[in-house]
């Protein structure tokens, strides 16, 4: 074996393909009560390799060579996961790609010459802290008001006691697979979160674990959101922005839940 | 020197975890709300600890530098997690997979973790498909699961590509019902700079909120960190931008050994880098090894497409070179097989730096709809970085940096060197011995946020019954925030010329060219040298723009690459003592004659838990000796 690490290429190589030359208008805005302001800077040679993120690492690399504050921005895994990433690309929340969110748009979706416009999320409920960074703390507060199954550690059954039908599960994880991002809300001309808290609502409520919270849960989770978001009313943009295409129809169902919720006598829940 | 006392019970293995239990001590219920105990980090490790302890009854405080606990690291795993349920009775049990782990750590973990580990393994998935996680089912509606990596039983269950996600989503709910409860203070965008010490005992811990730059102190009887691995000490790694050493690093400096630093695991199937404006590297989940045939063309430097080259001209190297195994042999070794190839110029690709990963044949099998089922998002997520359809073209991969075995040492309570100072998760050095096998992380990290730390910690809170915590104005507190507020400070005021990713990026380099994949005496001494030169350049010439009280992404990273680069030393220095090679440790000079680890069980069967003596001076090695009385010292065979 050679005596050296060579990943050959792994943190060195030199990039041959297309390069592309930008003109970005960035929102600016040094703190929470700031003003802010859109901004343009010139930045060519991206290579079109690049993910939008190391689009942007570029940009602040080079703002700090010339003493500029670089833009700051929220981001973790980088893999379309943890939700961190999200900003308004053009005016499409995570940009042009279908079901991508912005860490896993690639500059090769783009062209030498384009101007490219990038903001924060706008809603009510997502103030802005700095430049493209805001606070979406509201999300977990309708989490916090029933977005689980109460299970103490140790008090579980057998895991396989509750069998559960391969497209019931399917049809849960499809929901769960929300990365928490906001993108719904951003996209949303009210600033609503029903298509957030749909998925999270119908993620449990579809599980047989999840039926004997099911109707306190939808309660408790709509009225929190209720006070924090604007209304829905049913545009859809919400879904055609979503990262993981999470579907309208989960808000379908979790509509149905809470109103069955207001008026279903409790006691007969467990017959459905 | 510190006593490392590893608090091992006594009895038989299969009893020792049940025994203990019995014997610890315990908190009535209406004492616990007089204890109060900070969880930092809330990913599977501290998420679980956090909602556990607040459900019992305790007064919690958890603290992430996220925006949310759902954000945390834990939620990027994609493969799947570990389980002795035996449900496809293919001869899996406890036994077997405590077996599996302590072999496929290279015989460098704990037996008595190891086997509490497998035991409480079955107890995770029934919390947590309580819980709601939407594990991959049967059409009869029971658990499925699949193979990975050193094992030759299907014990993995998973949740798609996003087993992380959906554990951690469970985890957070449980959390996110103690907040609701007022069990649980959460603590958002709160970056703990310091764990505070007085008397011996750990008091409580130092943070700074990331929006607006103020420092608090927060007292607690006992404090558990739950803050991850320190991979991107390699700045090129599998993990989450964010993820850091700090928390552990300044514990460190507190007076918790670390264990182990030198054993990082770097996983074999990786997107290979692009360019020189590559920000990290994108794990492809080993799950595909069940279905993928990893091979290279025979031919040095073969142009043709992958496609054109026929069955005859291709080496299946793994499934030659380990035929019992094939595709599946542990992480390591797949590892440096694949640098093997690429290192004698077989390597493919555009630069010439990846293996293909083939799924041809379980296409033809299976059909696209099953392949795609199980590793739908994977696909995509080739599929977007690489724009090539990986159902028509082999995928490329190679290795890259993804976990670190190594972390603070703990005893069987997992308790640090530092009384009241617990840890758990990726952050301690339990369990996984030299290497870590597939789809045991997300068991450990949950295995010690549900099931261990909710016994231990009361365990040792029981003995300060009466006592308040040391209140947060005490002068020992005030010290720690002083020297976080200097720390900062001399960051902003260093006036230099390079920014905090320049200088990270090239200790990265520093660090995978000479304590990556293979490592020599030759290398590491240069390594060490040239961290410290390096060092010294960022004490001299870091910029950092801005100012300490707002949010400032600069200025966050600055402390923490300052952090990774006293590690990167203590890393290369565990490296450099340890004249052996074994599991994620691969020095050169050992190796048997088909170049595999040679370990030395005379000379280094122990844990090296190291002990800070001060800015710049050396070390001291602590050693924990392991006895193997279970699993027989054995060179490993995965032929
Ligand atoms: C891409 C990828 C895929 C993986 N896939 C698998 C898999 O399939 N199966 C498997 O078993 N394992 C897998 N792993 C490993 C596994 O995901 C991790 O080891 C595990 O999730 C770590 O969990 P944790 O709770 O210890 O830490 P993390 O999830 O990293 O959480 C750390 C927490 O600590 C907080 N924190 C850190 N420092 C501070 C500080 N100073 N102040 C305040 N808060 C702090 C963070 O905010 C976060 O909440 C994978 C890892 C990667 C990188
Ligand atoms: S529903 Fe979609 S857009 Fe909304 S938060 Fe979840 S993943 Fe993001």
């Amino acid at each position: 074996m050679s005596q050296t690490n060579g990943q050959t290429g792994g943190q060195t190589a030199v990039h041959h393909g297309r390069t592309l030359d930008l003109k970005l208008c960035i929102w600016r805005q040094p703190g929470p009560r700031a003003e802010g302001r859109m901004v343009e800077y010139d930045l060519p040679g991206v290579s079109e390799d690049m993910s939008f993120l190391e689009m942007l690492d570029l940009l602040n690399e080079r703002l700090i060579a010339k003493e500029q504050e670089p833009v700051a921005f929220e981001h973790d895994c980088r893999e379309g996961i943890c939700g961190s990433c999200g900003m308004m690309i053009n005016g499409q929340a995570h940009g042009p790609q279908l079901g991508t969110a912005t860490c896993q748009l690639h500059m090769r979706k783009f062209n030498s010459g384009d101007v490219i416009e990038i903001e924060p999320w706008r809603a009510a409920a997502f103030p802005i802290v700095r430049d493209l960074v805001v606070n979406r703390s509201a999300l977990d507060r309708i989490v916090e008001a029933g977005g689980y199954i109460s299970v103490t550690a140790g008090a579980a059954p057998e895991a396989n006691i509750i069998p559960v039908p391969k497209p019931v599960a399917d049809a849960a994880f499809d929901a769960a697979a929300c990365i928490g991002c906001g993108a719904c809300v951003a996209a949303c001309p009210n600033g609503a979160a029903q298509l957030f808290t749909a998925a999270k609502v119908a993620h449990l409520n579809l599980l047989p674990q999840g039926q004997a919270e099911r109707f306190s849960r939808t309660e408790a989770m709509v009225e929190r959101m209720e006070e924090f978001f604007g209304s829905c009313t049913f545009h859809g943009e919400c879904e055609a922005a979503c990262p993981k295409r999470i579907s309208l129809e989960n808000i379908v169902l979790m509509n149905g839940d809470y109103v069955r919720a207001k008026f279903k006598n409790r006691r007969l829940a467990g017959r459905r | 020197m510190i006593h490392l006392d590893p608090a091992v019970p006594d009895g038989p293995i299969e009893q020792k975890w049940d025994q203990h239990k019995f014997e610890m001590k315990l908190v009535a219920p209406h004492n616990r709300r007089r204890f109060e105990v900070i969880v930092v980090g809330t990913g599977l490790a501290g998420g679980a600890a956090a909602a556990t302890l607040g459900e019992l009854g305790y007064k919690v405080k958890a603290f992430t530098f996220h925006d949310s606990p759902r954000r945390a690291h834990s939620i990027a795993a994609q493969g799947g997690i570990n389980a002795a349920k035996n449900y496809r009775g293919d001869g899996d049990s406890v036994q077997r997979l405590f077996y599996d782990t302590v072999k496929g750590g290279d015989f460098r973990a704990r037996e008595a973790n190891v086997y509490r580990l497998a035991q409480l393994s079955v107890n995770i998935i029934d919390q947590c498909v309580a819980q709601g996680v939407p594990f991959a089912r049967e059409y009869g509606g029971l658990l499925d699961t699949r193979s990975f990596g050193g094992t030759q039983v299907s014990r993995t269950f998973y949740a798609r590509g996003q087993t992380g996600q959906q554990l951690l989503l469970g985890a957070y709910s449980a959390l996110a019902r103690q907040v609701e409860a007022g069990n649980v203070e959460l603590f958002d965008r709160s970056e703990m700079l310091d764990v505070v010490v007085k008397d011996g005992r750990a008091c409580g811990i130092v943070v700074r909120n990331l929006h607006t730059g103020q420092i608090v102190s927060h007292a607690a009887h006992a404090v558990v960190l739950a803050t991850g691995g320190y991979g991107n000490v390699f700045y090129l790694s599998t993990n989450a931008k964010a993820s850091n050493a700090s928390a552990i690093w300044r514990a460190h400096r507190k007076g918790a050994a670390l264990a182990n630093p030198c054993y990082t695991q770097i996983h074999p199937t990786c997107i290979p880098a692009s360019d020189e404006f590559q920000s990290k590297l994108t794990l492809m989940s080993e799950s595909l090894r069940n279905d993928g045939r990893i091979w290279v063309p025979e031919e040095f430097g073969d142009p043709r497409p992958p496609n054109q080259i026929p069955e005859s001209e291709r080496d299946y190297y793994l499934e030659r070179r380990y035929p019992a195994f094939g595709n599946l042999v542990p992480r390591d070794v797949a590892s440096r097989a694949a640098k093997r190839e690429v290192d004698a110029g077989r390597g493919v690709g555009p630069l010439k730096n990846g293996v293909y990963l083939d799924f041809k044949t379980a296409v033809e099998r299976l059909g696209r709809n099953t392949i795609e089922e199980r590793y739908g998002n994977l696909f995509e997520m080739y599929e977007r970085i690489t724009d090539e359809d990986p159902y028509q073209v082999p995928m490329r991969i190679y290795p890259a940096v993804h976990y670190t075995m190594g972390g603070l040492w703990v005893d069987y309570n997992l308790m640090s060197t530092i009384p009241g100072l617990f840890v758990g998760g990726e952050a301690n050095f339990s369990d996984h011995g030299a290497n870590r096998l597939g789809a045991s992380a997300l068991m450990q990290g949950l295995a010690d946020g549900y099931f261990v730390l909710p016994y231990t910690v009361p365990n040792y809170l029981a003995g300060m019954l009466g006592q308040a915590p040391i209140p947060a104005d005490d002068p020992v507190f005030r010290a720690a925030e002083a020297e976080v507020a200097d720390r900062t400070q001399r960051y902003l005021s260093t006036g230099g010329t390079r920014s905090v990713d320049d200088l990270h990026r090239e200790l990265g380099k520093i660090m995978w060219d000479n304590c990556g994949m293979a490592r020599s005496r030759e290398g590491l001494e240069k390594a060490i040298s040239e961290i410290a030169a390096l060092r010294v350049e960022f004490d001299r010439d870091l910029r950092v723009l801005g100012s300490a009280d707002t949010l400032n992404q600069s200025l966050e990273k600055a402390g923490r690459v300052d952090d990774f680069f006293e590690l990167a030393g203590l890393l290369c220095r565990d490296a450099l003592h340890r004249e052996e090679s074994c599991g994620g440790h691969f020095r050169v000079e050992h190796q048997t004659e088909e170049g595999e680890a040679l370990r030395d069980d005379d000379h280094f069967a122990y844990a090296a838990a190291w002990e800070y003596a001060g800015p710049g001076a050396e070390p001291i090695l602590n050693k924990e000796p392991l006895e193997f009385d279970h699993v027989h010292l054995a060179q490993r065979s995965y032929k």
